[in-house]
């Protein structure tokens, strides 16, 4: 039966850049995939584009495949990645400059279309709370879950980019592509999804979320290796990881992998399938392999899910820490100091080991300058607060709050656009 | 005992929602978890942080309990004020459920 191997080279975008690496090297790959978009990180690249709109992408991207795309083409791998994220065709762009400057005749597909910012309609509710679009704040994104349908036309490069995509899309597409699969077909669409929702997260697949020492033995831990999954054309797979490398793929990483952040486990939703987990059976096959089986599917749901981005206001948090006999009482008295000096409680939280107390201020405040004041209160502690306070960390972020709403499919037009050298 | 010394769990994060799976270490344990591991329990031993509810699904072909909890992440990672916004201390926390 037709076979094809699959490797996960990230999980999230701050992840290490050596195990996609070592996969590429040694795991003979056909396509491997690096998932670097969490729900909030297209709101924050949202907001960097409009300060500068060749920004907006992944800020390591091009970190990432400096290392990994010269191998990548040494060994006839192809690449696929969210890093796109709010500005996709930029990323393109760098990415093809980048080829072009190590002389790798590689060609680059950018799938488009899931921005839907200037399409979502403000009085829609939101998925969380009920309540309008609008009456959250300023709105800055907005990302349709596209489906591996807009990924397939984008399979003739050797990298391809997305923005939003669901993340086993991301996955399901090449798995489609390599064994001749139909995506209509929910049988294979779960299947495919299952897989791409277990290598998803890349290392907590392999032991990289796991360790709990004495009851939970993780070897290796320093060379963590990344999984990969060979999977045949009726859906079943193996997951397995390069030899050598640390982590273990056992029943038991395999399992709290698979219900990671699935709601419910009798329906889990994505653009492309309806999944059921109920029948799915874990089993080990052999050292660090792990054989699963028994997706079932139903047809894909009518509609997309909308993630939307909101000025949410600015999140203050200051520290301040009081050392040796009495230090928690001393640390509770500035607590109770700073929250009487500011205009609304804010958050505190305390610390406490034997010989040291930590404090932590936090507020959500609507306006930098209100936050700054919070953090102002907070190091001035120092001299209009107990005795032996040191060591204050201040600082304000503005914060892009997220919710979600459905909406019709037509609201994403998925569009291809290519550079260099496509098939 | 504790749930600790028989089972491991791991949390996932949707929104303001917490997502909890618990597995035995060994199957024949899983009878026990169904028996005491309920929703109401779990929504109990960590009431302070969960505040909406929690529906419990138990899978016997995976040995294992999920448990989805409502209103359980300060309205969520971007806007929680909480150091640990993604909640990933719940599933140790629930470990330390006294049980048998």
């Amino acid at each position: 039966m037709r076979t094809t191997r699959i490797g996960s080279g990230a999980g999230f975008a701050g992840d290490r850049f050596e195990p996609a690496e070592v996969l590429v090297r040694h795991a003979g790959l056909a396509d491997l995939v690096l998932e670097c978009l969490a729900e909030r990180t297209i709101a924050l690249g949202q907001q960097r584009r409009l300060t500068d709109p060749a920004a907006g992408y992944d800020p390591r991207l091009l970190a990432r495949f400096r290392r990994l795309l010269p191998l990548a083409a040494e060994h006839g791998v192809r690449v696929l990645s969210n890093m796109g994220a709010a500005n996709p065709l930029a990323a393109g762009r760098a990415t093809a400059a980048l080829l072009d400057e190590l002389g790798l005749d590689r060609g680059v597909a950018v799938v488009t279309g899931d921005d839907v910012l200037d399409r979502i309609d403000p009085r829609t509710p939101a998925l969380e709370d009920g309540v309008p679009l609008e009456e959250h704040g300023e709105l800055v994104s907005a990302n349709a879950y596209l489906g591996a349908d807009a990924i397939m036309p984008a399979l003739g490069a050797d990298v391809v980019l997305t923005g939003r995509v669901a993340d086993p899309s991301l996955f399901l597409a090449p798995l489609a592509d390599r064994l001749g699969w139909d995506l209509a077909d929910p049988p294979r669409a779960a299947a495919g999804t299952l897989i791409g929702h277990l290598l998803e997260c890349a290392g907590q697949l392999t032991g990289g979320y796991f360790a709990d020492p004495g009851r939970k033995e993780v070897p290796g831990l320093a060379e963590l290796g990344f999984p990969f999954a060979d999977v045949t054309a009726d859906g079943a797979a193996v997951f397995g990881k390069p030899d050598g490398t640390g982590g273990l793929v056992t029943r038991a990483t395999v399992r709290e992998q698979l219900l990671y952040e699935i709601t419910d486990p009798t329906a889990y939703l994505t653009p492309d399938v309806e999944l059921d987990l109920r029948e799915v059976t874990v089993r080990e096959t052999g050292p660090d392999r792990v054989a699963v089986r028994g997706a079932i599917g139903r047809a894909r749901p009518p509609r997309l899910k909308v993630s939307v981005g909101y000025r949410a206001g600015f999140r203050a948090e200051a520290e301040i820490s009081y050392e040796g006999p009495n230090s928690r009482e001393r640390a509770a008295l500035a607590g109770e100091i700073v929250t009487k000096r500011l205009p609304a409680p804010p958050r505190i939280q305390l610390s406490t080991s034997d010989h040291e107390s930590r404090l932590r201020v936090a507020a959500l405040t609507r306006d930098r300058d209100a936050a700054e004041a919070v953090c102002h209160e907070v190091e001035a502690l120092y001299t209009n607060g107990p005795a032996g306070g040191g060591g204050v960390r201040t600082s304000t972020t503005e914060v892009i709050g997220i919710v979600s709403v459905l909406a019709d499919r037509e609201i994403a037009e998925p569009a291809v656009t290519t550079f260099g050298p496509v098939r | 005992m504790i749930l600790h010394d028989i089972a491991h769990c791991r949390a996932g994060d949707k929104g303001d929602t917490s997502i909890l799976s618990l597995f035995p270490y060994r199957d024949e344990d899983f009878p026990l978890l169904v028996r005491e591991v309920t929703a109401e329990r779990v929504r109990a031993h960590l009431a302070g942080q969960l505040r909406g509810e929690v529906v419990r699904y138990v899978l016997p072909n995976l040995c294992a309990l999920q448990f989805r909890c409502r209103q359980a992440l300060d309205g969520g990672v971007t806007t929680s004020l909480a150091l640990d916004t993604h909640g990933k201390g719940l599933s140790f926390r629930l470990l330390s459920l006294p049980i048998g």
